[in-house]
């Protein structure tokens, strides 16, 4: 076994190099600019191209542009470049643009704290854009993860033509790890699929009861309309309610129900525990941490690590948890993600250990919450 | 050549907006220079300017207002030989003035119409970044209180290639436009105009009046000779192909044999200066030289010369879940910066722990083993205690051998740097 040493920034450019990214553009902050440090080295020389915005709203314009124009596109960014990018996350996301986000968490709100982790973002990035359509979010764990999620999430971006969140937090994304190269389990990757050359073309036309538009870049053989605005299918602006409604129905349903295919997670369950742990990001490690050491205790405690959070896998969380009376959900925030789980498990006991000091929640916090019943 | 409009789609302008009288110029402008839809894209911004993409029988761009440009530099990055055209108003001028400046510094080959009428014409006539101070509009009094913006010198100053204004009623606004269009770079051109649907309901305003407003502007620096250098883009990929091709990641081969299992947590606290970020990261490659899994976490303030600086490193031959630091083997303590910073974490130190630390330097009692080391007295300077200190872990601890460091610093190091750091090493080894 070969190991391989870097940050978790690093692997999240790397798996982005492999996804076939070919435009980066982001503005430093940190815990995120070292994201941007490592695709200046990769891209240029690839002939892709990396660019340093005026600020975060041209950053991820550039990226925008770019998307529309054909290229595979990711920007990188912390909570309060986040805030920033939400009227061009709610373009994305309306006007179908492919675009890879990572947001790299800081203790916030604000300005809050520059080199400090947490988890504060997680119904952020869900919630932060105008019209309230479903995002995708990813959220690594550990090195590994930083790198094929980002493949992953590249691929999503493709297939759905939509903006795709990598939730890192500053405590993986700025922590240096080994991981084996070789061991990265990444999947083909995806390319959008292309209006056939044989059709007129209608840039947000919908065929075969599909849910995502055919793409073609601006810039090709055929005329691309792109538009922030309501639109039909011609890329035109629309009155009709009958097609606004179609459409919007149409942008909620094609990520919503797909959820089942992109569901990401990890288990470790255990028999005879009647607790199961619900955990992501960072903090499913020392969950990971407690389990072992409750079960060398005798206190069996089981595992779910969740790896897409939007839209919530709702289907696996009610799956997994049936079999148990109480489910623990630790978070580096004051209770974001357990709303979701409390609306979807009503008749279970449900506990929280959270926490927003910009430190990590210790294995000994959550198997507190053991020695205590 | 025929007309770029789309016959289908009429502009929907007031009467008599200037608007309309741009967008045709500009259909003469692209077909008089032979260009076909796909040739061009036209990236609109919000407000009554931002129709123009609508009528255009070519590829066509519509986002966020004020962020035209933004869209516009990604698209011609993407597509060097499209023909990239933005219009925006003084609206858009005004909101997204950072991007137009950053735009003009740039100098990528774009062509930005400002259609410049003096007030915001779609939400009710308030006032924009070009309304005279005297001029009645929907902002109240707020506009007497804020001086107008000239765009043409700003943009120079910016370093716009070129720069021109302009009034929609000259005659020769095509040849204008078509100026502009072919230059490659930046080019701006700030079309005055009349918008009769807000503006001249209360302010008097003519084609004549436009004229006479601005022969007596004083004349704009030649900014083409000025600002005069290559396109972005090509500068770009100029440079670009210039760099030569990154490193694949290193995979490290294991050479070596770790002194034992299970997790070694090692915390280095010292000084900004004392390359304890870079101690981490060759303990790290220590480790992995021996087969370990390895992480590094590291504490230092934003001021990167200054103050504390904190490496938290775990090594073990399992997976590392967590990452935090629960009971560390080996404490190198170096300055008080780093010490005052981690005082509880020293005090809760038991029996098992081994601190090796810096002579002379202060720390809160507790049970663990301290091995008190004088680089002074070796004659090492200071940047390079943190190395010995891991020579002397090396030695006098089961957490590192001598040769996992040996393989660290070859991984770490180009040959002369590697030499002076075995140096260090055997100085204070042979103590
Ligand atoms: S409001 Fe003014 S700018 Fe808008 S279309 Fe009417 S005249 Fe033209």
């Amino acid at each position: 076994m070969e190991l391989t040493l870097m940050e978790g920034n690093e692997a999240i450019a790397w798996g982005a190099l492999a996804a076939g990214c070919n435009f980066f553009a982001g503005y430093p902050i940190t815990p995120a600019t070292t994201i941007y440090n490592t695709m200046l080295k990769l891209l240029p020389p690839k002939g892709g191209i990396c660019l340093q915005g005026e600020d975060e709203i041209a950053s991820i314009g550039f990226c925008l542009g770019a998307a529309m124009a054909g290229m595979k596109a990711m920007t990188a960014t912390s909570g309060p470049g986040i805030s920033l990018y939400s009227e061009q996350i709610s373009f994305a996301i309306g006007s179908e643009i492919p675009i890879v986000i990572v947001d790299v968490q800081r203790l916030g709100p604000s300005t809050g704290s520059a080199t400090k982790g947490a988890d504060g973002d997680i119904q952020f990035m869900q919630w932060g854009n105008s019209g309230g359509l479903p995002v995708i979010v990813l959220a690594p764990v550990d090195i590994k993860d930083c790198y094929e999620l980002t493949v992953k999430a590249f691929n999503l971006a493709e297939r759905f033509r939509c903006p795709v969140f990598v939730a890192a937090n500053k405590e993986i994304s700025m922590t240096r790890e080994t991981f084996c190269l070789d061991d990265l389990a990444l999947p083909p990757i995806v390319e959008r699929r292309q209006a056939d050359a044989r059709t007129p073309y209608l840039p947000f036309e919908i065929k075969d009861n599909g849910t995502v538009p055919d793409f073609l870049p601006i810039g090709g053989d055929r005329l691309v309309r792109q538009t922030s605005s309501t639109h039909g299918a011609n890329g035109y602006i629309t009155t009709d309610p009958d097609e606004i409604a179609a459409m919007q129905a149409r942008l909620n349903l094609k990520i919503a129900r797909s959820v089942a295919e992109f569901t990401y997670f990890d288990e470790y369950l255990v028999p005879d525990a009647d607790t199961l742990v619900i955990a992501y990001g960072v903090t499913a490690r020392a969950s990971k941490e407690a389990a072992k050491r409750l079960q060398q205790r005798g206190q069996p405690v089981s595992l779910l690590v969740l790896k897409t959070l939007w839209p919530v896998p709702e289907i696996l969380i009610k799956e997994k948890a049936a079999a148990y009376q109480h489910v623990l959900v630790p978070e580096m925030n004051l209770g974001q993600y357990i709303r979701e789980l409390q609306r979807l498990l009503p008749d279970k006991k449900i506990s929280f250990v959270g926490q927003m000091n910009g430190e990590l929640i210790k294995p000994g916090q959550i198997m507190e919450v053991f020695a205590h019943g | 050549m025929a007309s770029l409009l789309n016959a289908s789609r009429p502009a929907v302008f007031c009467p008599g907006c200037s608007h309309d009288r741009v967008l045709h110029a500009l259909d003469q402008a692209l077909t008089g220079m032979g260009y076909t839809g796909k040739d061009v894209a036209i990236v609109t911004d919000i407000g009554c300017s931002g129709l123009f993409d609508t009528f255009f029988n070519t590829h066509a761009f519509h986002g966020l207002h004020g962020r035209a440009l933004t869209y516009a530099t990604g698209i011609k990055l993407a597509r060097p030989d499209l023909k990239v055209i933005v219009t925006m108003g003084d609206g858009g001028l005004g909101i997204g003035g950072a991007h137009v400046l950053s735009t003009c510094r740039r100098n990528i080959d774009l062509t930005l119409l400002v259609l410049n009428n003096f007030n915001y014409g779609m939400t009710g006539g308030q006032c924009s970044s070009t309304t005279p101070q005297d001029a009645v509009v929907g902002s109240g009094f707020l506009n007497k209180l804020e001086k107008p913006i000239d765009i043409c010198q700003v943009a120079g100053a910016a370093g716009a290639g070129q720069v021109s204004r302009a009034s929609t009623y000259q005659k020769d606004l095509v040849a204008r436009l078509q100026t502009a269009i072919t230059f490659e770079g930046f080019s701006l051109v700030d079309i005055w105009g009349i918008c009769p649907g807000r503006y001249t309901r209360r302010n008097k305003l003519t084609p004549k009046s436009i004229e006479q407003s601005q022969t007596q502007l004083p004349a704009l620096t030649d900014f083409q000779a000025l600002n005069a250098r290559m396109e972005y883009g090509k500068a770009y990929r100029e440079q670009a192909a210039k760099l030569s091709q990154p490193p694949d990641p290193v995979r490290i081969k294991v050479t070596c044999q770790a002194p034992r299992t299970g997790r070694t947590e090692v915390v280095i606290l010292g000084s900004a200066g004392q390359r304890i970020i870079t101690a981490g990261e060759l303990l790290c490659l220590a480790g992995a030289s021996a087969g370990c899994h390895a992480t590094q976490k590291n504490d230092y303030p934003i001021t990167v010369m200054k103050g504390h600086s904190v490496s938290e490193v775990i090594l073990a031959d399992t997976t590392i879940e967590y990452t935090g630091i629960e009971d560390p083997s080996v404490v190198i303590a170096l300055a008080p910066e780093g010490v005052n910073r981690r005082q509880k974490m020293l005090a809760a130190l038991s029996s098992d722990s081994v601190v090796i630390k810096a002579a002379g330097l202060e720390l809160p009692p507790s049970d663990a083993v301290v091995v008190e080391v004088d680089f002074k007295a070796h004659k090492i300077r200071s940047q390079d205690w943190t190395l010995a200190a891991l020579a002397v872990m090396a030695r006098k601890t089961q957490a590192l051998t001598m040769d996992m460091l040996t393989a660290a610093l070859k991984l770490r190091f180009k040959k002369a740097v590697y030499d002076t750091a075995m140096a260090i090493t055997q100085k204070i080894v042979a103590c």
